[in-house]
């Protein structure tokens, strides 16, 4: 055994690691966002479907509900859409769909043919309450308690696996 | 057609490198003198094929060839044609074409400039660089094809990601990217040392300007880099220890060592295995950092794009090359012994001291980069290690480095003794204390410990760096280029430190909610909050706030920073204004707007902040200065001839050092 030996043994220990790390990207779509565990930021918008109302966090106090970020322009919110009706029809949890930056017209035909599997649309034309809370693109997904406190983040598609797995152990209480 | 054409060109480049590593490693092996000569041609033929194929991929972006795929999500009609072409490295498809076609010129300024190698030593150093190059290429076609076509292809393509578009940023890969592949250079010449058997002054002369000039575009493209993140994330920060950003500082800090430790190898015949064993890691860690940035493996804030596969494939390109390297060094290393000896003060023995200490500011940050990934593969859950960990423990090898700097340009090769400089580093290291004390205890009233500390170690070398030049312009010597840019590259290194310590421990920052008419004292600066107002840009629209900054009740500048809505990708950007002088940055950014007319913003003083970006400028000027050096293209035997002569005069005269 020689001193020149260390290098090489130390650089195949990375190798193991890099190979074990690499293994688990699949899984790891998880953004730890600085919300969890905090109050939900406030929001009141106008309703996409009822325009003379307007939507904010105090209709869903003491409730579950999902914040779920779409618009029309995202290709991978179309993807999600299906899961997010058969979620609305297990009837745990009411779904909140934030309108980001869209056209209302357009998102009112999406809803109309696509089904609508949201409780309100709250239209963010601008885009400022996604900022408030956080929103980097969509598809994003929160899940509020009914404290108010945003207990999980899911960035990209809702699949009914994250559902089964990270969501809907919350909303049961078997969540660790 | 053009992207077939592409394709088709890549793939022939792939074949040519082939026959590039075969020619350049049999050749020599099996002495035959027809497949030696056969390299160059490969090399060449190779680099002519890679830039057609990057001209092809250049050319569907310029002319909105929607129906790539590459150019379809990376770029559209209403970008300017400047971005329109950055973006062909703006991704990762693009990025890697960019990387092989990079490797390819420095294989080729390789053929071109090694006259003065011998003929088998240089085409084993490309027939090394051709089996980098074959990975690389067939990691390309395998795994990230740029030319992959849309049938049928969109009418318009998604805009290039907002904060990309931008000058510095656009330019600051491509340096990174050459700085990266020019390490294998180095790493090709140890090889070929370590093939041969043989490791002498003359392979470290040979090797040290290719080390320099990559450390230069590595410094060019690190600056840039903190460059751009200082005035286009717009929060001020220009060095976050994200794990992207240590990806690069490691290869730099490495690169740093090596080229003082080849400074040694070439003067005095030392420290052989332990140079081979930094150019190996100096382009390991090249090529670590490509794979943490493009596979995927570190927790970015998107991980769509993390694609296993490719992760796989470089980690494989990695355990191969560098795996290969390391078990050459365990059967080549113990033969390569170093006869001289030198004392404890001798300036070999500073630049082990500093070579240490660089490898473990290294060893620092890449465990503060990998305790995340360690604890996720363990499935230990997801923690994140920052600056309150890297600043502190940074330092603390920093700090003695950069005593030792300064010490080490006062010591004599081989023969111990600082006594006969005893009055040169007293004078000097006074001299740094009065000015630096003066500036920071009289000027400034800073109490605190590591303001004055840094300012001074700055300030000492500055002093020790320009002593011995000086000294020879006065006795009426030349400059050699070499101790030239050792002295820029110096002076810039102190620069830099007093810039840094300065900014950062005299900062002024706050985040306050300012209406229409608001004023805000920060130090001797008040900012006044005149008005928001809408404007509009080619892609974006945006709200321009009016921010007038006035010192003692007069106007000192006016800033506009601005918060952009860009249209395609419906992101929305705060854009930070800077007002830039060389006493200070005053820096705005817009945040949200409160409601009631009232926005939230941040202000910001950073005194000296120039310096790091002037002492960088000047690190890397002092690189490529010291890289024209003509000593090092000199033949063999008048150069070993200086060599000896200056050794054996034991003048503390630094050269290249």
């Amino acid at each position: 055994m020689n001193r020149f030996v260390i290098p090489l043994g130390v650089f195949l220990l990375l190798v193991v690691l890099f190979g074990v790390t690499l293994k688990r990207v699949p899984d790891r779509q998880i953004v730890p966002s600085a919300l969890i565990g905090r109050t939900a930021p406030q929001f009141e918008l106008p309703d996409l479907l009822a325009q003379e109302q307007l939507v904010n966090n105090s209709a869903y106090a003491g409730k579950w509900y999902l914040l779920n970020v779409w618009g029309t322009w995202c290709v991978e919110c179309r993807v999600e859409h299906p899961t997010l009706l058969e979620i609305q029809k297990t009837g745990k949890v009411e779904i909140v769909g934030l309108n980001y930056k869209d056209e209302p017209e357009q998102a009112r035909a999406w809803l109309a043919q696509l089904g609508n599997p949201y409780a309100s649309v709250p239209e963010d034309r601008e885009g400022r309450v996604a900022i408030d809370w956080g929103v980097y693109g969509a598809p994003e997904t929160f899940l509020v308690n009914p404290q108010g406190v945003v207990v999980e983040k899911i960035v990209g598609v809702i699949t009914p696996q994250n559902w089964a797995a990270r969501l809907l152990p919350h909303i049961e209480g078997r969540a660790p | 057609m053009l992207p077939e054409v592409g394709h088709f060109a890549l793939i022939l480049a792939l074949l040519l490198a082939a026959a590039q590593s075969l020619f350049g490693l049999v050749g020599p092996w099996r002495r035959d003198a027809r497949l030696i000569r056969a390299v160059v041609p490969a090399v060449t033929g190779q680099f002519v094929m890679l830039a057609l194929a990057f001209g092809c991929l250049v050319w569907s972006f310029v002319h909105n060839d929607f129906s790539v795929q590459l150019v379809a999500s990376h770029s559209n009609s209403a970008l300017p044609i400047y971005f329109r072409v950055a973006a062909v490295w703006g991704n990762h498809e693009g990025s890697m074409l960019f990387w092989v076609l990079v490797l390819a010129v420095w294989s080729l300024s390789v053929a071109a400039f090694s006259g003065n190698l011998p003929a088998a030593f240089s085409a084993r150093v490309l027939g090394v660089l051709g089996i980098i190059s074959t990975g690389s290429i067939l990691f390309s076609l395998a795994t990230s094809n740029p030319f992959a076509r849309l049938q049928p292809g969109p009418p318009d393509g998604v805009d290039l990601n907002p904060v990309l578009q931008d000058l510095a940023l656009t330019l600051h890969p491509p340096m990174l990217y050459v700085g990266y592949v020019g390490f294998s250079v180095a790493f090709a010449f140890a090889c070929a040392a370590m093939l041969e058997g043989k490791l002498d002054q003359t392979w470290a002369r040979w090797t040290r300007p290719w080390t320099t000039v990559a450390w230069m575009f590595l410094t060019v493209g690190i600056a840039l880099g903190s460059w751009w993140a200082y005035y286009e994330l717009g929060w001020g920060g220009w060095w976050a220890w994200d794990p992207v950003e240590n990806s690069i500082l490691m290869p730099w800090l490495l690169g740093t060592a090596l080229i003082h430790s080849l400074a040694v190898t070439d003067k005095r015949g030392l420290f052989k295995s332990w140079t081979l064993l930094l150019a190996i890691l100096s382009f390991s860690f090249c090529l670590l950092a490509t794979f943490m940035v493009r596979s995927g493996v570190l927790v970015s804030v998107h991980s769509f794009a993390a694609d296993p596969g490719r992760g796989i494939f470089i980690l494989a390109l990695l355990a191969l090359t560098i795996g290969g390297a390391l078990a050459l060094y365990i059967w080549r290393a113990p033969l390569l012994r170093s006869q001289a000896g030198f004392d404890l003060s001798s300036r070999e023995s500073f630049l082990l001291f500093n070579n240490i200490l660089l490898v473990i500011a290294t060893g620092v940050v890449f465990g503060g980069t990998l305790a995340p990934m360690i604890a996720d593969g363990l499935g230990l859950g997801t923690i994140s290690v920052g600056a309150p960990y890297f600043n502190p423990t940074f330092l603390l090898p920093m700090l003695p480095l950069l005593a030792l700097v300064s010490l080490g340009m006062f010591a004599h090769w081989k023969r111990g003794g600082l006594g006969g400089s005893r009055r040169r580093i007293l004078g000097s290291l006074a001299l740094a204390l009065a000015v630096g004390l003066a500036i920071m205890l009289g000027l400034y009233g800073d109490r605190s410990l590591l303001g004055p500390l840094g300012v001074v170690l700055g300030l000492w070398i500055i002093i020790s760096a320009l002593i011995d030049p000086v000294d020879r312009l006065r006795r009426g010597l030349s400059l050699p280029p070499a101790i030239a840019g050792m002295t820029l590259a110096h002076v810039g290194l102190g620069i830099i430190t007093v810039g840094i310590t300065t900014m950062e421990t005299r900062m002024l920052e706050r985040d306050v909610a300012m209406k229409p008419g608001d004023s805000v004292q920060l130090g001797d600066y008040t900012f006044r909050f005149d008005e928001v107002r809408d404007v509009e840009g080619p892609n974006y629209d945006a709200k321009q706030a009016r921010v007038e900054v006035l010192r003692d009740g007069r106007a000192e500048v006016l800033l506009l920073p601005e918060r952009r809505h860009y249209w395609v990708q419906r992101q929305s950007l705060a854009e930070a204004a800077l007002g830039v002088s060389w006493r200070r940055d005053l820096l705005t950014t817009l945040g949200e707007e409160l409601g009631e007319g009232a926005w939230s913003v941040r202000l910001q003083v950073r005194p000296l902040m120039r310096l790091v970006w002037l002492g960088s400028a000047l690190m890397a000027l002092g690189g490529l200065v010291a890289a024209m050096d003509r000593r090092y293209r000199r033949r063999e035997r008048e150069a070993e001839a200086a060599s000896a002569a200056a050794v054996a005069q034991g003048q503390p005269q630094g050269q290249q050092a």
